[in-house]
């Protein structure tokens, strides 16, 4: 792209977003910065749940629609294992092992038999979805469950300047988000494993032909892609609650993500996330009716204008 | 060896002839009565659906699965509050399993789409589930639809007032944007801004969102109360959230927001839903006798339910009495097109656990309504116990029919 | 190496010996002049007799709500398995299309009086349906066509998403949640074609149409030149094909059949509302079409039998709230074991059974190549 393109493209995003923020500003300088707020916490969700799902994309091609149902999974036993231990950061624990659990699983009985077979492999986790989605209303019901935030999360933050109250739990999403995007770029940018997923990504023959158990890999990749979500499900089973159908909402939602970030690119992700859910969040506060179109058309656009997302890679 | 066979082979025969003859015998008495029961299993009202199969099932035990001679025979479908699922839940029902008499659906819409099938079928009876949309019966009815429950509007009359007792001049209403939550805003509204509170902010969420920080967030510092219209997970959410953000406005609840399947969900129980009004067909701590026996019964017969049988129970449970009240009023006589049946649907005051129901000119229910505020018992369950109950509630809320307009997002306005 | 060694090594190349008498080449110019590469052969015949006997000996349960609806949703997964079956383009926005064209119908034909009508004969409304679901399926297109592979089931995806939003929250021209009620297809020579088995015949009838076209449609230069595309799109463009006219073009040919079909889902159920064209139902047609097999245009219908047999039956198999865990295990098995589908099944089994009757290899890898 020549520098005329650039600059014009950075003037036409820029000048109407700076344009609506001294509006929004003068209008109701509290719904605009308490939207702002809601809309980075929630991305923080969006991200926690979405860097699984572009991992698993990135290196094994594989686009995981069952990674909603390991929210759930992950989210109804951190409820669980909450209420027996009282313990929110066990919970956390337990979320993340048993979808990583269950992810490992998949990959080994199923994934592992078929190799390069894209659709097929993306109907089997359709298929998969379905059946552990009943499963899981079947052994616990359809009531709604709800987790509580640990007591020292616990209540709103009060005496803060323009928007006088938040949420302390929703808060705590924000360096939540950060903290364990860091971890995963360190762990893919920093050490051994991360740098075997980074050279399989680019080229899985080579990196066979290397003499990495390209195998074991691919299960713990599939499994920390699967943890991940399943952490998302407990972190989020506080802040919107556990209930059949959460699943295909937050699968709907990584999906977006990271079509708008870019397959396989966790920095992607972040601004995927970022856009979308500020885009959410600004359009149920100031044009509620139309909001969910307008966030999708803006996936629509990105797409239209730069076929695999901002920072994607080839499919 | 041959005569021994010879004689056994006559033997066999001989006692497939008798219990041949018994079969016909047996095939002599009255058929069984087939009830088709559709509610939504599956989708955002599951849980619910699972208690309105209770309510209706106690209806079915209570007479001992047998009326006017005949036993009954219920045939399950479930659908996910989608129209045209229930449309071909329901077709399945009545051209494949044949039932007589189709009692359903849960949700509003379906009810719409569900009315329209059932005049293609002019020869079967069908019976409301809860569904409650003010357009059911209001708008086009259909002679063979017969629905038992008063609807969405019904259910809010007299909470108006209570709010304006309650000191609550100014309200937001938060509701979700589609049929149901219009016709209860409705309800509420027309009692409301007749005698002088005012609403001047409604925020119509779309429906499925489960993130209302960006609510939350518009709501004004001027509100006396919030008027929180929103069903299932998402009522759960909403006060959650509105509580984490430090809110601390009062609330008046819909018809399903304190229902019983709510106020049971799993998690701490919110102290501020205690004081919380809400119009409902049904209050948890009605002290009549008929309807201590109805929550007894509904916990002796299902001990895995919920503490009290929720609105869906209820509203079931009347509806299939009203089937079979029906059926024991023409002695099972299904003949002749279901006239006489209908007739008698038509005519009859049917008894329910909270006071006696009429059916008016679109076979719609003229019946009671609760204004309810939730309280909680020495266990720590919350419940709902009644401030006041109003009886005859008909379906244009005492206003003229000529007058009267079905709810939608801009009407009735009162800023 | 000498000449002479050296053509006969390139002539060793060719499969079929270059020094045929002519005869051979000749029979085969003849036998490429037919339309058809295919005959009509033995089961065929008997299949259109069933179908078209089908009302005489099933109830009208069974003819109208298995039977049409199958063909209905068959032919909108036939949309689906034509763009990827044939054009490598997974599209889950053919439902939309569908939903589109119902909408139409019902908003310039005759619907419910709550909702937004204009009651214009029901000819013009059916012919606007189709032409502007057309053209949304271009547009769709359009977007569409510089992605490929999981990148356009996802903007197909979010179109899809986009469009249900927009019909559920928009009450001036959708009529939002409670959607379009009472579209009914007309009364036309003194029968009414909503009843079971005019609307089976009507069904069939553009089933049949549908699948026929499709057939024809592959083997034209267009249809190849599309499988050429589907499978080397960079050499295509080097031969001088317009590859994005060419994929657009299938695009809109896809639109045209899920319109069809829309159309007559809309008149099948007799509604049509947001819940029709959600995601539930954009996922369902790729269910569809992957169950039948993507190879042959007759795989979606076999995926659609399926399908509905399952929705409606499954609940009598097991407890009756446990039916979506046995759609689920059969969907999970069928693509598990299968690697397209049932299509799939009965391509290994009479490739199983030709090698067992002794046929020639050559004859059985010509049969495989043809079936694709």
């Amino acid at each position: 792209m020549t520098r005329a393109w650039k600059v014009f493209w950075t003037l036409v995003i820029a000048v109407p977003v700076v344009v609506l923020t001294a509006w929004g500003l003068q209008d109701n300088a509290r719904l605009f910065v308490v939207t702002f707020l809601n809309g980075l916490t929630l991305a923080s969700l969006y991200f926690i749940v979405a860097s699984g799902f572009t991992l698993v994309f990135g290196l094994m091609r594989n686009v995981n629609l069952a990674h909603g149902s390991l929210y759930l999974l992950g989210g109804y036993l951190g409820f669980f294992t909450a209420q027996f231990s009282g313990s929110w950061l066990l919970a956390l624990a337990a979320g993340f092992a048993a979808a990583a659990l269950v992810g490992l699983a998949m990959q080994v009985s199923i994934f592992r038999f078929m190799p390069g077979q894209d659709l097929r492999q993306t109907m089997v986790t359709i298929g998969l979805s379905i059946v552990i989605a009943d499963i899981l209303m079947w052994a616990i019901g359809a009531q709604v469950h709800q987790m509580s935030p640990p007591p020292w999360l616990d209540g709103p933050i009060r005496n803060l300047p323009v928007i006088r109250a938040y949420s302390t739990y929703r808060f705590s999403l924000l360096p939540l988000g950060i903290v364990i995007g860091v971890a995963l770029w360190l762990f893919l940018n920093r050490t051994r494993v991360g740098m075997m997923i980074r050279a399989g990504v680019d080229d899985r023959a080579m990196l066979a032909a290397a003499g990495v158990n390209v195998n074991l890999v691919f299960a713990t990749t599939f499994a920390i892609g699967a943890g991940l979500a399943g952490l998302g499900g407990v972190i989020g089973a506080v802040e919107l609650s556990m209930v059949p159908g959460e699943d295909t909402r937050l699968l709907l939602a990584s999906l977006i993500v990271v079509i708008v970030g870019g397959m396989g690119s966790v920095v992607g992700a972040a601004i995927g996330a970022a856009i979308f859910g500020l885009a959410e969040t600004y359009g149920l506060a100031y044009a509620p009716t139309y909001s969910v179109v307008f966030t999708f058309v803006i996936l629509v656009l990105v797409l239209a204008f730069r076929p695999r997302g901002i920072l994607g890679r080839p499919a | 060896m041959e005569s021994g066979k010879r004689t056994f082979v006559r033997t066999l025969v001989a006692v497939v002839v008798v219990v041949a003859a018994f079969s016909a015998g047996a095939f002599a008495q009255a058929p069984p009565v087939k009830i088709g029961l559709l509610a939504t299993l599956e989708g955002p009202f599951a849980a619910g659906g699972q208690d309105s199969m209770r309510g209706a099932e106690l209806a079915v035990r209570q007479r001992n699965g047998v009326v006017a001679g005949r036993k009954i025979e219920i045939i399950k479908a479930s659908s996910d509050a989608k129209p045209d699922v229930a449309v071909n839940a329901t077709r399945k029902l009545v051209e494949q399993d044949k039932v007589d008499i189709m009692v359903g659906p849960l949700s509003g819409s379906e009810g719409i789409a569900v009315k329209e099938y059932s005049k293609t079928q002019p020869s079967i009876t069908f019976i409301n589930g809860s569904s409650g949309a003010q357009a059911t019966t209001l708008v086009n009815p259909s002679p063979n639809f017969f629905r038992f429950n008063t609807d969405g509007g019904q259910w809010m009359v007299g909470v108006g007032k209570a709010a304006l007792d309650k000191g609550y001049k100014k309200v937001m209403v938060i509701a979700e944007d589609y049929a149901f939550p219009y016709s209860q805003v409705q309800g509420f509204m027309t009692e409301y801004c007749k005698l002088g509170g005012k609403v001047p902010v409604k925020a119509w969420v779309p429906l499925g969102g489960k993130d209302y920080a960006s609510v939350i967030a518009r709501i004004p510092k001027d509100v006396d109360a919030l008027a929180v219209v929103l069903g299932g997970a998402d009522a759960v959410n909403f006060l959650n959230q509105y509580e984490q953000a430090g809110g601390d406005k009062p609330i008046i609840g819909g018809s399903i927001t304190v229902s019983q399947d709510i106020l049971n969900y799993k998690g701490k129980r919110r102290e501020s839903l205690v004081g919380t009004i809400a119009g409902s067909p049904i209050a948890d701590a009605y002290e009549a006798p008929e309807f201590k026996a109805f929550v007894a019964d509904y916990k002796k017969n299902f001990p895995d339910g919920y503490p009290s049988p929720s609105l869906f129970a209820l509203v079931y449970y009347i509806n299939m009495k009203a089937t079979l009240d029906g059926l024991d009023i023409v002695k099972g006589d299904l003949s002749d097109g279901q006239k006489k049946y209908r007739d008698a649907l038509a005519k009859m005051t049917l008894k329910t656990p909270v006071g006696d129901v009429k059916l008016d000119g679109n076979r719609q229910a003229i019946g009671t309504t609760f204004v309810t505020e939730v309280v909680k018992d020495s266990q720590g369950n919350l419940y709902n116990r009644v401030l006041k109950k109003i009886d005859n509630v008909n379906q244009t809320l005492g206003v003229p029919p000529s007058e009267f307009k079905v709810g939608s997002r801009d009407e009735p306005n009162c800023p | 190496m000498s000449a002479a060694n050296w053509r006969r090594a390139m002539n060793l190349q060719n499969p079929r010996p270059a020094a045929t008498n002519s005869p051979a080449p000749a029979r085969e110019a003849r036998v490429r002049r037919f339309a058809f590469e295919n005959p009509v052969r033995a089961r065929h015949v008997i299949v259109l007799a069933f179908l078209l006997a089908y009302p005489w000996f099933a109830t009208p349960f069974f003819t109208y709500q298995i039977a049409a609806q199958a063909l209905a949703l068959g032919l909108i997964a036939l949309s689906l398995t034509f763009l990827g079956g044939y054009g490598g383009m997974i599209s889950l926005a053919q439902m939309t299309v569908a939903g589109i064209a119902g909408y139409m119908v019902a908003i310039f034909g005759t619907a419910a009086t709550d909702g937004v009508t204009l009651g214009w004969p029901w000819w013009l409304a059916v012919l606007l349906g189709l032409v502007i679901a057309t053209l949304a399926a271009t547009f769709i297109g359009w977007l569409s066509v510089r992605t490929e592979g999981i990148y356009t089931i996802m903007i197909t995806l979010a179109i899809g998403v986009a469009f249900y939003y927009l019909v559920l929250q928009n009450y001036t021209v959708f009529n939002g949640f409670q959607g379009e009620q009472k579209v009914f297809p007309p009364v036309l020579g003194g029968v009414y074609w909503r009843d079971a088995t005019p609307f089976y015949y009507l069904a069939l009838f553009w089933a049949l149409a549908g699948y026929l076209f499709v057939v024809y449609l592959v083997r034209t230069p267009f249809g190849i030149a599309l499988q050429g595309i589907r499978d080397n799109p960079r050499r295509m463009h080097a031969l001088g094909f317009n590859v994005t006219a060419h994929r657009v073009a299938a695009y809109a040919v896809a639109g045209v059949i899920a319109a069809v079909g829309g159309v007559l889902f809309t008149w099948y159920n007799g509604l049509v509302t947001p819940g029709s064209v959600g995601t539930h139902w954009l996922i369902n047609i790729l269910i569809i079409a992957v169950l039948g097999g993507m190879r042959h245009p007759v795989g979606p219908f076999l995926g659609a039998i399926v399908f509905v047999l399952l929705q409606n039956f499954a609940i009598d198999v097991i407890d009756r709230e446990r039916f979506n865990l046995v759609i689920g295990l059969v969907f999970l098995v069928i693509v598990l074991f299968s690697r397209d589908g049932l299509l799939g099944w009965w391509t290994a089994l009479s490739a199983r059974l030709s090698t067992q009757r002794g046929a020639t290899t050559w004859k059985a890898a010509r049969g495989r190549l043809y079936a694709r």
